[in-house]
């Protein structure tokens, strides 16, 4: 199994990290040269105001943007050199996504919704076996309308986690729960982090969520303002905001 | 089965009734390409192989007389294969229990027993027995309306003798595929039969014994046709010889040719409208359904779906809805197509009709349909393709409205909210509104294209048998007779009037351009027969001079002041130089006309007549009918009350089944567009129709604010289609133009109506389905789900 942190195994590195939004008149710098780096199989929350550029970070680092400028390195491959091509084979083989608005396919139902991902993936997990990670092996028929906000979130967790990726990026994956909820969320977040050893990173606007982390960035206006190692983890139940 | 494709099945079913709408669209417009083509292959088909088993001959004319010995010079003529005489006559019929007047022509078949040329196919029976003289064979359309049967005989007036005659087969011929008697607008087949007698008896008869009054001959692969033609005509000049034509200019294969265009017409003109409505249609669902399926899209992505699949997917989606719609559209195209396969064979005779429907059609409605529809929503998929995945994660930026040219314009307040919002909501998507108004539009078009050919129709009526010939019978003589016919049928009980005519068959020539008539001598003041200027006031017919109809001066390049070259080919065949004096409308047929006694002088005659148009009172019809039979040198009587309805019954079916049919299309559109702008406007607008019913407005009202744009949009269409419909109704009459007939661009306001008046039906039918959703709008549930 994975070691929890380890400097000699760097994820991901971004240097010096912009993206400037051209609005026509005016110009948003959403990113203004952030350097930072993820090992392998730590669990990293990243804080900050709202506006602070977190989700252009993550859409970066998950390969669904590109940066106007610095350089993302994924292990060995240059992402921000790479092609569109080998950005969606990027995103289909080593990236598990939560959004903050779960973004499930309405027309399909938890399982299916897991399955569109599985099947074109490399070494996948059964759907069944990932929605049991979350806890919700019985409703697997259920189509999202019929699921609450908390276990649609959670669908949304076994969908990013069951094509076994090597990294898992969630977009305020509690943002619209209530805390108990969102515990529960958290907890299936933390589970797959510790028990797959997969490399996570987890965007929050509550302070409180940052001490289930190993590692806590704090973002502010586009640039990397805080970094810090909590000496003590919490477990989710320990969380509360 | 994909995981992706179940979605798109899920998605399919859940905006089903857009679907539904939009592939009726594509059944239409399929349906109708499949019929018109497959029909028209298979007639084309099937006249081929007539044409080719039965040696359907390439050039045909008719002379006087010429002896048998002839033959073989024309045979010697350089691109001529076979050479057939015959002997063709006109004859007056009697049939048993049917006292109208019956024409009928006569054809001999060759003593061998069999022609060799435009043999005939026998349905029944067999040929004549050139030994006995009393045998003929009928077409097969003139003994089914008559009941006549093998072994049935009917009377003929030959040469002024009556005789009886034996049926002993029945036959169709490659010649007479479209049976039209002369002067006829329609296929009579009760008024006018063809029927073929031994060359022996039907030759002493006529005093044609070793000599013939007829030619068709084929021509060697690579000759030409017009050489032939000329040193035919040269070497029957002295015989009396009418011009020889070709296959093109032979009247049944006329008919048919200008039959099979106006189908090939057909099968572009409507299914390019019905596929450009649906492409537009499924442009606009697509665009919907992506729009709203936006972060769908950006998941998919993230999770490593590559741009293409996502496209693909959607492009899936669309052209599963055409393929329904051309799977539809080829069943509801062959049942069709059969349908109208058996309306034209009940006016072509033809021994069979190969109904089929040829891969090569097939595949080009599938090809066509998804064609048209993957270029339709190019754009929409586009959108779906390019979709930057981090972008497609937040939701769509807010509509942009603007103020409306109202407000700026400072009207506001003229109006109210809800109306205000229908203008803003119009006008932010000018592109979308414009489309939506052009569909309704075609629909409107469509309505009044099944309209047109019944208003042309009748009016032609109207003015050929109202304003120009008036007469109740036309009779026509043998030979040119002296003036002391009319006075004869003058004098007949009943006949209230009587105008005398003269026919001569004549080559008019201006310049390079010359056309085969003949021309109509007809009586000044005549109350019968009378010409039409383009106002359709009776023309003063002027001392001297020649009249031509308008399209034959067109076709001959000549104008009122020019002198036209005629060449008679009767008689002495005189050769004049005549001014044209005058034009005149006429709707059938390349007439020209001058004043009887100038005719005369012209063919340096005494006061002959051709024949003589009647007024009569119809009590004594039967009584002129009889007499007219025992009169001998009557060649031909023609009733026009017969010729109206035998009109109207031939066309009166295809007419309805075309107006419903087309009916049926243009409804089809209607509704599929009206239908579809409503759902999608429900789709877009139900968060913020359901705030103004939280916020108290009623279900009226927003069903106003939604409905009211359909109807503003249906409103503003029907102005549009019924011009569109009107340059539609040119196009199509712009095809009729022919030698034969020319129909006139004429729409009566009871058309413009029913157009309007069905587009208006359709729209308020799919604006009640609407409104049965905007009904049951669930207020707590709209508000919860986010766009
Ligand atoms: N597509 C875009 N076009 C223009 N500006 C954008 C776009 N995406 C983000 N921005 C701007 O970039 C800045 C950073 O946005 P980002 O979404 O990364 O913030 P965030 O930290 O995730 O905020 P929140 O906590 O509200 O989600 C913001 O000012 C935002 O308005
Ligand atoms: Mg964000």
């Amino acid at each position: 199994m994975h070691t929890s942190t380890d400097s000699g195994n760097i994820v991901f590195q971004t240097l010096g990290l912009t993206k400037v939004y051209d609005m026509g008149e005016v110009q948003v710098h959403a990113l203004r040269g952030v350097d930072m780096e993820l090992y392998a199989g730590e669990l990293v929350v990243l804080l900050g105001p709202s506006g602070s550029g977190k989700s252009t970070l993550l859409n970066i680092l998950g390969g669904l943007d590109i940066p106007t400028d610095g350089k993302v390195i994924y292990r060995d491959h240059d992402l921000t050199r790479s092609t569109d091509r080998e950005l969606t084979e990027y995103r289909r083989y080593h990236v598990g996504f939560v959004f903050q608005f779960y973004n499930l396919i309405p027309s399909l139902t938890a399982c299916e919704n897991v399955a569109v991902v599985t099947e074109i993936a490399k070494k996948p997990m059964r759907p069944e076996d990932a929605l049991a990670i979350v806890g919700l092996n019985d409703r697997l028929d259920h189509f999202p309308a019929q699921l609450s906000g908390g276990e649609q979130q959670r669908v949304a967790i076994a969908r990013a986690i069951a094509k076994n990726p090597t990294v898992l990026l969630c977009d305020e994956p509690t943002g619209a729960l209530d805390s108990t909820t969102g515990i529960v969320v958290l907890e299936a977040i933390e589970r797959v982090n510790r028990d797959l050893g997969t490399t996570t990173a987890v965007i929050t606007h509550n302070a409180g969520i940052a001490d289930m982390a190993d590692r806590v960035m704090q973002l502010s206006d586009g640039l990397l303002a805080e970094q810090h190692r909590n000496k003590q983890k919490k477990s989710p139940q320990q969380l509360h905001w | 089965m994909k995981t992706l494709d179940r979605k798109l099945l899920r998605d399919l079913w859940h905006m089903r009734g857009q679907a539904i709408a939009i592939a009726l669209v594509i059944v239409s417009g399929v349906a109708t390409f499949i019929m018109s083509l497959s029909t028209l292959h298979s007639l084309q088909l099937t006249q081929a192989t007539f044409y080719q088993d039965y040696r359907f001959a390439d050039v045909f004319v008719s002379l006087k007389r010429a002896p048998e010995a002839l033959r073989a010079r024309i045979a010697e003529i350089p691109g001529v294969d076979k050479v057939e005489t015959r002997v063709v006559t006109q004859v007056n019929l009697d049939i048993e229990g049917f006292s109208d007047p019956v024409r009928g022509q006569v054809l001999s078949i060759p003593d061998e027993g069999e022609s060799i040329l435009n043999r005939l196919y026998l349905r029944q029976g067999r040929l004549v027995d050139s030994t006995r003289d009393r045998e003929v064979v009928l077409t097969e359309a003139f003994a089914q309306a008559h009941g006549l049967k093998l072994g049935d005989s009917l009377h003929a007036i030959i040469n002024g003798r009556r005789k009886a005659l034996t049926i002993v087969g029945i036959v169709l011929s490659p010649e007479y595929i479209y049976q039209l008697g002369p002067g006829d607008l329609s296929p009579d087949f009760k008024h006018y039969g063809i029927m073929w007698m031994a060359r022996k008896p039907l030759g002493t008869a006529y005093d044609m014994e070793d000599a013939f009054n007829d030619v068709v001959l084929t021509l060697f692969a690579g000759s030409q046709p017009e050489d032939v033609i000329d040193r035919l005509d040269d070497l029957l000049e002295p015989y009396g010889g009418l011009g020889a034509y070709e296959r093109e200019d032979q009247i049944s294969h006329r008919y048919l040719s200008e039959d099979f265009k106006q189908l090939g017409q057909m099968a572009t003109i409507f299914p390019i409208i019905f596929l450009g409505v649906a492409a537009f249609l499924l442009n606009v669902a697509a665009t919907r359904l992506i729009s709203t399926q936006r972060e769908q899209i950006a998941a998919l992505k993230a999770f490593g779906y590559s741009n293409l699949d996502v496209g693909l997917h959607y492009q899936k989606l669309i052209i599963v809805v055409v393929l329904v719609g051309v799977v539809g559209g080829l069943g509801v195209g062959v049942w069709l197509g059969t349908g109208l396969s058996e309306i034209y064979m009940q006016f072509y005779r033809f021994p069979f009709l190969k109904y089929e429907l040829q891969p090569g059609v097939v595949m080009a409605a599938v090809v066509v349909s998804v064609l048209a529809a993957v270029f339709g929503t190019s754009n929409a998929v586009r959108k779906a393709i390019l979709l930057p995945p981090a972008e497609a994660m937040r939701p769509e930026p807010p509509a942009g409205y603007r103020q409306t040219l109202i407000e700026r314009l400072g009207l506001q307040r003229m109006f109210s909210q809800p109306t205000r919002m229908i203008a803003r909501h119009l006008e932010r998507r000018p592109v979308k509104s414009l489309l939506s108004v052009a569909g309704i539009a075609f629909a409107c078009a469509i309505m009044m294209v099944g309209r047109f050919q019944e208003d042309a129709i009748e009016y032609m009526v109207d003015v050929q048998f109202e304003l120009a010939q008036r007469q109740d019978l036309t009779v026509t003589f043998v030979e040119p007779t002296s003036g002391r016919g009319l006075y004869e049928l003058q004098s007949l009980q009943g006949v209230e009037h009587a105008e005398a005519f003269r026919v001569v068959p004549a080559r008019l020539r201006f310049g390079h351009r010359s056309y085969r008539t003949s021309i109509q001598g007809i009586e000044p003041d005549g109350v019968l027969q009378r010409l039409l200027d383009a106002e359709l006031k009776p023309i003063e017919l002027p001392p001297a001079g020649v009249i031509l109809t308008k399209h034959l001066s067109k076709m001959l390049g000549i104008r009122p002041g020019d002198l036209l070259t005629v060449e008679v080919l009767e008689g002495r065949r005189p050769v004049r130089e005549v001014p044209v004096v005058a034009l005149v409308k006429e709707y059938v047929g390349l007439s020209a006309y001058m004043e009887r006694s100038a005719l005369n002088r012209l063919m340096h005659e005494g006061n002959a007549i051709s024949g003589v148009h009647l007024s009569a009172d119809i009590r004594y019809e039967s009584e002129i009918y009889t007499a007219l039979k025992k009169t001998p040198r009557v060649a031909g009587t023609v009733a026009r009350e017969n010729a109206i309805r035998n009109l109207f019954d031939s066309f009166g079916d295809t007419l309805l089944i075309f107006t419903f049919v087309n009916t049926l299309l243009a409804g089809t559109i209607a509704f599929g567009v009206v239908y579809n702008s409503a759902r999608i406007a429900v789709s877009e607008r139900s968060r913020e129709l359901a705030s103004l019913r939280v916020l108290g407005f009623t279900r009226a009202e927003i069903s106003y604010i939604l409905l009211g744009e359909l109807g503003a949009l249906t409103l503003v269409a029907i102005p549009f289609g019924l011009v569109i419909g009107l340059g539609l109704c040119a196009y199509i009459a712009s095809g009729l133009q022919t030698d034969l007939y020319r129909v006139p661009l004429i729409l009566e306001p009871s058309t413009y109506a029913f157009a309007a008046t069905v587009v208006l039906l359709s729209a308020c039918i799919s604006g009640l389905m609407v409104r049965r959703h905007l009904d049951h709008l669930d207020l707590v549930a709209v508000l919860k789900t986010k766009e």
